[in-house]
């Protein structure tokens, strides 16, 4: 902190409020770069006086109003030849994207609910976004956007739903994220945006989710499905898979029973009824195949016996096991059909490789015993021998 | 002429046998209530040759690099007819040759048989016994796993505490800096060349004197019973060899030898690295003793005292002036009862903190 900044060590001895931006500002990183409190605010602060200090003329602009908050900022954000000098890397055109936002459009019509640069980022004691404690690292940003989210009377005030980050903490994307602190899994930026937040729309959901889903996603693009949810305006892959509350999906959404997604558009007879039934029943019978096996190669492992070979079988079932349900996106069976014949395969190799080293032990066990047995004579032999050889022997 | 005293007289007529022939034609073993204890050196012989026969085997597939060596043994348990059985008796019969040649020196050391005229048979007996567990040593590298990597590491770093020569052997031992590919390459040259060599020139020696002096009889036995070496000793001798390659087979069958991860040197050292049970007691003295004594490194001091005992094994003939003059003194036997029971209590110690830490 500079000795000389007036602006510091006045507000430093309020016992009030106001003192709270210095306390707050020791990690800011924009203090960390040199910067301080004129530099966004105006003044003079190397003037002892307060008046001089805060004095108009001397360009003191004070605390910005909300809705000039995004704009405030944007002063030097927005400025490429200016950002250049602190930190290259980062992008100038946040408070243009911010503009094309729901927030940004909704506060340029008047409504100070939404969310500017502050909400998200804090006022003073701004933390860089490596740094896990501030509040837009991957692992914070559900909480933060929940700051609002989840407030029921703002929320309430634009008829939108408050249940988002709960459903999104149960999410199989919330689980990796928040519980295993896997950030690269997905969380509100990711689909929705950052500085541009939106939603994103029927058209744009495909796209989102391809972001990492990204051989689902051409499969689904190729098949007779694309044409079909967009003749009926429906979003991509939320109609099978919802959206905050994404669970980790089951064999059990494939198929004709009870649980399937296939039945709800899909009617008994149809092709499609009959496709989704087919490719079920194959997935099931890959899993069978896999469970057999793999219960051939432990039992065989169990007896001591090397299976290494017959486990890279089994990884081989279990990745084409993987594959065919990605590829249950191409909603078309001959296209499934090899990945899971290519499985089969594996999976009976393993099966036959565990198989025979349970074969090889008994073999091993059974040579051991007539080896034995053999030994036991020779001792036998040897004993007769000997007791031949010391016998007392009368005079002949 | 038979055939086989017609071989015998061509060989007299040309080599100068007749002395070895004769002592082994003529040579009594002994019968009393310590006779038992002829065996061991028979039993330890015999694994000597299982080990030589199993080893030329294991050669046929090994290869000593560190890119080629784990692979190698792999193949070999896992693809070569019977490989496995071979690996499982190379490792098997490696821990029990070992184990024998203890308990032949240790009974050897108490029914007083180095006493005059047997102490050059006692001193290659010795040297043998350090001989195997060279052979141990090497031989553990040799598949390049993880345990293996890091136990040499630890042992040759051992062999660095000695002054003056061990950082010489340590590095001619490690090849380098550090445990890799070139000590991979010395341990193999010292395991199947340099020590075979050793062992095959001390076993020839060891096994003269003994057809040569005949077996002692221990000090308190009065009994003049005996029996011909050949064939009713060596017939049950026999017995011995058969009984241990039917508990050599079954240990190997039940219990066949694994294998493991392959060695990572980048790897961080896992917990419980531990040398083979035969130098687990020096390993525990190291762990145990302090880091100071007397201003002198505490592993300095140990590896010393370790040495010391090992030169005074060599020189117990000379040591125990009294059983030279035909006389048991209760001091060296109590001696041989405290070190034994040193050993033996260290080796479970450090089993029992090995299998609870």
């Amino acid at each position: 902190m500079e000795a000389a900044d007036s602006c510091v060590e006045c507000h430093q001895s309020f016992e009030s409020g106001a003192a709270a931006p210095t306390q707050a500002m020791t990690h800011d990183v924009h203090l960390q770069r040199g910067l301080s409190c004129a530099d966004c605010h105006g003044g003079d602060p190397t003037a002892a006086d307060q008046a001089a200090a805060m004095d108009v003329a001397k360009g003191f602009i004070g605390r910005p109003s909300r809705s000039d908050i995004p704009q405030f900022c944007a002063r030097c954000h927005a400025d490429p030849s200016y950002m250049r000098k602190y930190n290259p890397n980062l992008p100038t055109d946040q408070y243009a994207k911010y503009l094309t936002s729901q927030h940004g459009k909704r506060i340029a019509q008047g409504d100070h609910d939404v969310a500017v640069c502050t909400s998200c980022h804090e006022a003073h004691g701004i933390r860089s976004k490596q740094d896990p404690l501030s509040p837009v690292f991957p692992t914070n940003i559900p909480g933060t956007c929940a700051t609002c989210h989840t407030d029921a009377n703002i929320m309430e005030r634009h008829g939108l739903p408050v249940t988002q980050h709960w459903e999104y903490a149960q999410s199989v994307h919330g689980q990796a994220l928040l519980h295993r602190g896997d950030r690269g899994a997905p969380h509100c930026a990711s689909c929705h945006g950052s500085h541009e937040a939106a939603r994103p729309g029927v058209v744009a959901i495909g796209n989102v989710c391809a972001q990492c889903h990204s051989l689902t996603r051409d499969l689904f693009a190729k098949s007779a499905h694309k044409a079909a949810h967009e003749t009926l305006g429906l979003p991509e892959c939320e109609v099978c898979h919802g959206n905050h509350l994404i669970q980790k999906p089951t064999d059990d959404l494939l198929g004709t029973g009870p649980k399937a997604l296939c039945i709800t558009c899909h009617e008994p007879g149809s092709k499609g009824f009959v496709t989704a039934q087919r490719m079920r029943d194959a997935i099931e019978r890959l899993k069978s195949e896999e469970v057999g096996a793999t219960a051939t190669v432990k039992r065989a492992a169990a007896l001591g016996m090397d299976v290494s070979d017959a486990e890279f079988g089994l990884q081989e079932a279990s990745a084409k096991l993987t594959k065919a349900r990605t590829y249950v996106h191409s909603f078309s069976f001959s296209t499934m059909e090899p990945i899971v014949e290519d499985g089969v395969q594996h999976a009976r190799q393993a099966d036959a490789r565990g198989q025979q080293a349970i074969a090889e032990f008994h073999f091993r066990r059974q040579g051991l015993w007539i080896s034995l047995l053999i030994i036991g004579l020779l001792i036998i032999g040897l004993i007769v021998w000997i007791r031949d050889l010391e016998r007392p022997r009368g005079p002949s | 002429m038979r055939l086989a005293e017609r071989l015998r007289e061509f060989f007299r007529q040309r080599y100068p046998l007749g002395s070895l022939a004769d002592a082994a034609a003529h040579k009594t073993v002994p019968v009393h209530r310590h006779s038992f204890w002829y065996y061991w050196g028979g039993l330890t012989l015999f694994l000597i040759a299982i080990q030589i026969a199993s080893g030329v085997l294991l050669l046929l597939y090994y290869r000593p690099s560190a890119s080629e060596a784990f692979e190698s043994v792999r193949f070999l348990m896992t693809k070569v007819e019977f490989g496995w059985l071979v690996r499982s008796v190379h490792a098997w019969a490696a821990n029990l040759v070992i184990f024998c040649a203890f308990v032949h020196l240790a009974s050897v050391f108490f029914l007083k048989a180095y006493r005059p005229p047997r102490e050059l048979t006692w001193v290659t007996g010795a040297l043998l016994l350090f001989l195997l567990m060279g052979f141990g040593f090497t031989g553990y590298l040799l598949p390049w796993n993880t345990l293996a990597f890091f136990a040499t590491k630890v042992g040759t770093e051992i062999a660095g505490v000695v002054p003056v020569l061990g950082p010489i052997m340590q590095m001619f031992l490690r090849g380098g800096g550090d445990v890799g590919d070139v000590t991979l390459t010395r341990f193999f040259w010292l395991h199947i060349a340099i020590l075979p060599i050793g062992l095959l020139g001390l076993l020839g020696l060891h096994l003269a004197m003994i057809q040569l002096q005949g077996m002692s009889k221990p000090l308190s036995v009065k009994d003049e019973r005996a029996i011909p070496f050949f064939p009713n000793f060596l017939l049950r001798d026999l017995i011995g060899w058969v009984l241990m390659l039917g508990a050599v087979l079954a240990v190997s069958v039940y219990w066949p030898a694994t294998l493991g991860q392959k060695a990572d040197p980048f790897a961080v050292t896992p917990a419980g690295i531990a040398p083979e049970w035969y130098f687990l007691w020096m390993f525990q003295t190291l762990k145990l003793f302090p880091s100071h004594v007397l201003g002198l490194e505490g592993e300095l001091v140990a590896v010393g005292l370790t040495g010391l005992a090992g030169g005074a094994l060599v020189l117990v003939p000379w040591l125990d002036r009294p059983a030279r003059a035909g006389r048991s003194f209760w001091l060296v036997r109590l001696i041989g009862v405290a070190g034994l029971l040193y050993i033996m209590g260290m080796t479970f110690y450090a089993l029992w903190i090995g299998q609870h830490h």
